[in-house]
């Protein structure tokens, strides 16, 4: 149903409180806090924290859960169903799949998420300078990402890794290629927002620099906006890197990539099942935990505004 | 209005309440009132006061976190408070109708506005879509619109925000409702075209079989148009009474002090500092079990921290205040005791100082033009840019320990004009300079001195300060940026000067969310003021505040002002505002300047026809001030049309003809006062004229 | 609006000659020579700089991308390094194919989307929209290839209703083509469904919220007319340049499903060139996929034009 009244209206008076004089305690200190109680208190958020931190703590600790070496072949075992011993079965060349896809957490989570912090990185300062400087600058790295995000993601990603040639460094450089602009534009347009807002001119009239103003000035106010924008990247940089693996243009074998291990069961998928079940599933996880971390991260900054 | 019939509406003990969080907490309380036909019922209050929600609950058109927590509405003797939304919908539209705030997002922007009344006329009339059209042009023609039938075609986007609430109008009024309610239905438009709603509402419901609820925070619009009057505070009716009595005889501090902090029209800071309310509205959270004003009451016992209930002065007055004797019987001078700040300014700077002769600010031939929309493909086509003049060659000049009040509309050139002064925006052409010593038109030419020098105040103080950075972090690095000044003396400059602005020095700790919005404006202009600047540019810096913590803030920048002998620019669209805190006056129309004259001799003949038309169109607060309605026709010429001749030629009530449409006018002096009008017609001719208009309350 | 047309058409020429220079200058970075991948290994320097010369690989950069491009417009697209045929039947017939299996993705899932988001929006924090945003949720997310092959486990292997390959040749008809569209045409919905159903509910929510709902309802009149005439045709509006956003999802997606599939589309063509380093064949496949996302987009601009009267009417 509809509100009668918009919150603004709703909460008239609310928020203008003077709060007692004791209550100098860290206020980002509690930020961060109450970010986290506001963050778990839906349950499909909490469960998305909780799939990104599994994840984390296998990327981090793999090495140590994994029973097996990465390509260790055990060709007496070669082509076994789940067991006690092998929890997720083995692949035709004797490797255990558990331990691959473990190993494939780190593999994963480091590569998008290294492409990811790049891109955020150079997004982040080309859409400030572009957001605050304007004119011609402005007008000309626009229409170049125009140009860019006129291709699909995936047809500008699969362009860039015919050129390059498929390997490890090539699907960094796609990643960070495909998503700084993306970010840029986020940023660029919260910038276009915020740049009139009196405590920037109010910067200006007192001759602040440049670079002053973009990153003590404005930046703090685009951060909310770009969490959430960095941790949707981060899930479709999950998804690009695992699509690219099993269309065989990304990272190359024996890597334990999952894209690229879902590719390679597909022809004994008859035979031996779990060989793509268990990457699928890990890839599946992943994102779908991501994304509610993403919608949770979201929600609440759109709430606390 | 003192009659036995039974009252169109009737509203009971009603308490409402929002589910904020998990805890339910009660935004109006205990409200009683009762509206006859014919009557039109003034309902004031400030933001945070609940108007809104009464309005809203009296609708039965509260969100799904709202709730009456108490309480009844009857409707012409049905009790309809709680009527399902499906059950409400027979009454809605038919019975009771609303004129909301804002007209443009209150219509739907993919239907034509006739559509949008004929739906009403089809629905509650029976009628056929042929019949409804008629009606519709009779109704646009009854709030008159001109050329009814483009209007009917039009969408809301193609016509002004004037025609919209007009719109808005005729489809409240379509079916005679018993009850109407406005809410607010000027607040957006601007003060000319608010004057001609105004007077088309007197016109439509007086004397009509209806029961009107007029919602506002403007007192002056309440004189104009109410018979009686509740004063609505924190959620509690204070008081409510007749009009006339209101105003004569307020009862309760809150209305007084309401009463006395709105600058009157012609009133100075040479007669009488504003007497300014303390403190600000609680929030939700904090409203406690005592007198809900005690807080801010200047007369406040220990009886007050029970509720006082509300009490009858006489049969027509209710007053909810322990101590309404005391004050009707004059034993307390509730002029006295709230905050008399700064003791009368009554030294106002003469206009010729004799600090030297450089001028604090010396602005001379300003142009500002905007480039008008134009898309890349134009740009590398080399197509010139439609160039659209937001400010045609002003020149203005401020002395030391002076205030030039700039005054204009909405879409005047004023902030287009303060923003080239400060270097903001770059102009086209003009010349700056602050005590002699020029200033770049481009920010970052000019040198830190020059910075130094010119310091601003804007517009909203919720985006004044940088939301990251805590009061005293802003206030040092002004310091130490325009002056170099780091470390103890900062602080202990930031600490003087937020004691300046009447704040405690625990608040350069705090960050702005913590602070209301008048302290965040308070320490947006400790902030201008801190470097001792020799020019400050006030840009419209109470318009978005409360009219009680107005005062406050209209009394501090004056005080300031008077301690730094700083020239001051002050921008406004309230001329009540500007004529209190002005010494000179510098009206401003499509970017050109229309009169420039003492503060004081703008109330008085000769006047420049659009200022005649500013002041006639102020709602006064106060009683009984009549003056001839001068309206203006038409709407704000489009600023990308050129304009030939005199700018105001459109909508001039005392145009002479060709001359104007022709050739730009003379500017008229007058060498004893030094008033200067831009007009075809000589000051003698305006004299007479207007020789029967007079503004100042004298 | 004739004016925002010719803006939007200017805008969407710009784009594209942008776009073109990217697909150069990216496929111009291409380590090797190009002449050296057609002759092969054992050519002869001589041979080698004759072909250089013939193709122009000499010219600066410029002239050979205003060939290039000009070339291109005028349909002339040369020959595949790879297969050594002529470029444009290949990519045509391909692209016949794209189209067929989007098309009917698109008739499935685009009404679906829109009726599911509205459902969730008009009940917004009901169980059946939370039910509808945490499936979306899920889904959105999933890598095509991913549900592709759960689907295939399910629907191909288990059950045995349809084609785990859908490999059909230029001649089959669309009739004879249906039931190996199916699936593809099923993990391509899946995705879209979810995207588009999502930003739906988000445009009706947004304008549940605006005020003249409140008038419209404050009017009296009935719920159902309040929210078809009022809500809904404003909240809809919008949706067109969702879907036409979604196109760029779509041609991600094909890509990758095509692949799942074996579905004989631009997407398996393009892996195809990639995997070869055929450069004039990536080159057109890029060029044509854009093409025809730049076109969605037109259209949509034109659609928001004519139903928007703040736009239709400036």
């Amino acid at each position: 149903m509809k509100e009668g009244i918009t919150v603004s209206e709703k909460i008239e008076g609310a928020g203008r409180s003077r709060p007692a004089p004791n209550q100098e305690i860290s206020a980002s200190l509690v930020g961060i806090k109450n970010f986290f109680i506001a963050l778990t208190s839906k349950p499909a958020s909490a469960l998305g924290l909780f799939i990104f931190i599994f994840f984390l703590f296998l990327a981090i600790f793999g090495p140590l859960i994994a029973p097996y070496g990465i390509n260790e072949q055990i060709v007496s075992d070669a082509g076994q169903p789940p067991s006690p011993k092998h929890w997720f079965g083995t692949d035709n060349l004797g490797r255990d799949v558990f331990s691959r896809v473990v190993f494939g957490a780190r593999e994963i989570l480091t590569l998008a998420g290294f492409g990811t912090l790049v891109a955020v990185f150079f997004g982040t300062t080309i859409g400030l300078a572009s957001g605050y400087i304007g004119g011609w600058f402005d007008e000309v790295l626009m229409r170049i990402f125009d140009g860019l995000l006129a291709m699909p993601l995936l047809l500008l990603a699969l362009l860039l890794l015919g050129t390059l040639g498929p390997s490890k460094n090539s699907v960094l450089l796609v990643i960070i290629i495909v998503y700084t602009p993306i970010v840029a534009r986020v940023v660029r347009s919260v910038v276009l927002s915020v740049r009139q807002r009196g405590f920037i001119e109010a910067a200006r009239l007192r001759g602040e620099n440049l670079a002053y103003i973009l990153f003590r000035e404005i930046l703090p106010s685009v951060l909310p906006a770009l969490a959430v924008e960095a941790a949707l990247r981060f899930s479709y940089a999950i998804f690009l890197v695992a699509s690219l693996g099993f269309l065989g243009v990304g990272v190359q074998p024996p890597s334990p990539d999952w894209g690229l291990m879902v590719r390679e069961a597909r022809n004994n998928v008859n035979q031996m099942p779990w060989t793509m079940y268990y990457p699928a599933a890990a890839i599946a996880i992943v994102v779908i935990g991501i994304n509610l971390l993403a919608d949770g991260v979201k929600r609440v900054l759109l709430e606390s505004k | 209005m003192t009659s036995n019939e039974q009252p169109v509406l009737e509203v009971n003990d009603l308490t409402v309440a929002y589910r904020i969080g998990d805890r339910w907490l009660e935004a109006i309380r205990d409200i009683n009132l009762a509206i006859q036909s014919r009557q039109i019922y003034g309902l004031v209050g400030e933001s945070g006061s609940g108007k809104t929600t009464l309005a809203m609950s009296i609708l039965n058109y509260l969100g799904e976190n709202g709730k009456i927590l108490k309480g009844s509405i009857v409707f012409d003797g049905e009790e309809i408070s709680r009527y399902p939304r499906e059950k409400m919908r027979a009454y809605w539209g038919s019975k009771i109708a609303l004129v909301p705030q804002n007209p443009l997002s209150s219509l739907n922007p993919t239907l034509t506005v006739g559509e949008q009344v004929r739906e009403v006329l089809r629905l509650h009339l029976k009628m056929t879509n042929i019949e409804a059209q008629q009606k519709v042009l009779e109704l646009f023609e009854r709030v008159r619109l001109a050329e009814p039938e483009r209007v009917a075609r039009a969408y809301p986007h193609q016509i002004s925000g004037g025609m919209q609430q007009r719109v808005m109008i005729a489809m409240a009024l379509a079916t005679s409702p018993r009850l109407l309610i406005l809410d607010e239905p000027t607040t957006s438009l601007d003060v000319t075209t608010q004057a001609s709603i105004l007077d088309l509402i007197k016109e439509l419901i007086q004397g009509r079989e209806m029961a009107v609820l007029y919602v506002t925070h403007n007192l002056g619009v309440v004189v104009e148009l109410c018979h009686r009057v509740a004063v609505l505070y924190a959620g509690e009716l204070v008081e409510d009474a007749p009009l006339e009595e209101l105003f004569s005889q307020p009862m309760h501090p809150y209305t007084h002090g309401l009463l006395m902090s709105v600058p009157k029209l012609g009133q100075s800071k040479s007669e009488q500092a504003l007497s300014a309310i303390p403190g600000q509205i609680p929030a939700l959270s904090q409203r406690g079990q005592g007198c809900i004003f005690q807080a801010r009451c200047p007369i406040a016992l220990e009886i007050c921290s029970e509720r006082p209930p509300l009490e009858k002065v006489n049969e027509q007055h209710l007053t909810r205040c322990y101590r309404w004797q005391e004050i009707a019987q004059g034993e307390i001078a509730l002029e006295a005791l709230f905050e008399a700040e700064g003791e009368a300014m009554s030294m106002a700077v003469p206009i010729s100082s004799e600090k030297g002769t450089a001028s604090a600010l010396d602005a001379q031939g300003i142009v500002v033009e905007f480039e008008g929309q134009r898309s890349f493909f134009e740009s590398i086509t080399r197509r010139p840019a439609r160039k659209v003049k937001a400010v045609k060659n002003v020149s203005i000049q401020i002395q030391p320990g002076d205030t030039l009040g700039l005054v204009g509309e909405s879409g005047s050139g004023k902030t287009s004009l303060a923003r080239a002064i400060s270097g903001l925006n770059e102009p086209e052409a003009g010349s700056i300079r602050i005590y002699g010593l020029p200033a770049s038109p481009k920010l970052s030419q000019r040198n830190r001195e020059v910075l130094r020098r010119l310091q601003m105040v804007f517009q909203n103080p919720e985006e004044a300060l940088n939301p990251f950075m805590t009061v005293g972090e802003s206030l040092r690095r002004q310091l130490f940026v325009l002056q170099g000044i780091r470390g103890e003396e900062a602080q202990r400059k930031a600490e003087e000067m937020v004691q300046a602005v009447q704040l405690p020095v625990e608040v350069l700790n705090r960050r702005p969310n913590q602070l209301s919005g008048g302290e965040k404006q308070r320490i947006a202009i400790a902030r201008a003021f801190i470097t001792n600047p020799d020019i400050v540019i006030a840009d419209e810096p109470v318009s978005s505040l409360d009219v009680s913590v107005q005062a406050a803030i209209l009394n501090l920048i004056n005080r300031l002002q008077g301690s730094f002998h700083n020239g001051l620019l002050f921008i406004s669209h309230d001329l009540a505002v500007v004529g209190y805190l002005a010494d000179q006056i510098a009206v401003i129309y499509l970017g050109a300047l229309m009169q420039l004259c003492r503060a004081a001799d703008l109330f008085q003949p000769p006047f420049h026809p659009y200022t005649e038309a500013l002041l006639s169109a102020v709602p006064s607060v106060e009683l009984g001030r009549k003056v001839e309605a001068i309206r203006l026709e038409g709407d704000l010429p489009s600023p990308s049309e050129t304009i030939e001749g005199c700018p105001f030629h459109s909508r001039c009530p005392r145009k002479i003809g060709q001359i104007c449409e022709q050739q730009a006018p003379p500017w008229r002096i007058d060498e004893s006062t030094q008033k200067r009008i831009y007009c075809h017609y000589t000051l003698e001719e305006l004299s007479q004229l207007q020789s029967k208009t007079r503004y100042s309350g004298l | 609006m004739l004016k925002y047309l010719l803006r939007r058409f200017g805008f969407l020429i710009l784009t594209l000659l942008i776009t073109s220079m990217v697909v150069f200058v990216v496929t111009q970075l291409l380590p090797g020579d190009v002449a050296r991948v057609i002759l092969g290994r054992e050519a002869g320097e001589a041979a080698l700089q004759a072909l250089r010369e013939e193709l122009g690989l000499n010219d600066p950069l410029p002239v050979q991308y205003t060939r290039w491009l000009t070339n291109f417009v005028k349909g002339e697209w040369g020959k595949s390094y790879s297969t050594k045929t002529e470029i444009r039947p290949l990519v045509m017939g391909r692209l016949r194919n794209s189209l067929m299996l989007a098309g009917f993705i698109l008739v499935i899932s685009v009404p679906l989307a829109i009726f599911l988001g509205v459902v969730a929006g008009l009940n917004e924090n009901k169980p059946i929209d939370n039910a509808i945003s945490i499936a979306s949720l899920a889904v959105v997310g999933l890598p095509e290839f991913v549900t592709g092959l759960v689907l295939i486990q399910i629907f191909s292997f288990r059950l045995r209703l349809f084609p785990a390959n859908s490999s059909i040749r230029p001649t089959t008809s669309f009739v004879e083509a249906l039931p190996m569209l199916i699936l593809p045409a099923l993990t391509a919905t899946l995705v879209l469904l979810a995207y588009i159903a999502r930003l739906t509910r988000a445009g009706v929510i947004e304008e549940l919220k605006q005020q003249y709902v409140r008038t419209a309802d404050l009017k009296g009149l009935p719920y159902r007319t309040v929210i078809y005439k009022h809500v809904l045709r404003n909240a809809l509006i919008p949706t067109i340049t969702v879907v036409a956003i979604s196109m760029g999802w779509l041609i991600s997606g094909l890509i990758v499903i095509e692949n799942v599939f074996n579905y004989p589309g631009l997407g398996r063509l393009m892996v195809f060139a990639i995997d070869r380093r055929d450069l004039p064949l990536l080159q057109a496949v890029t060029m044509v996929a854009v093409l025809g996302f730049a076109l969605s987009n037109l259209i949509a601009d034109i659609l928001y034009a004519i139903l928007d009267p703040r736009i239709r009417l400036g």
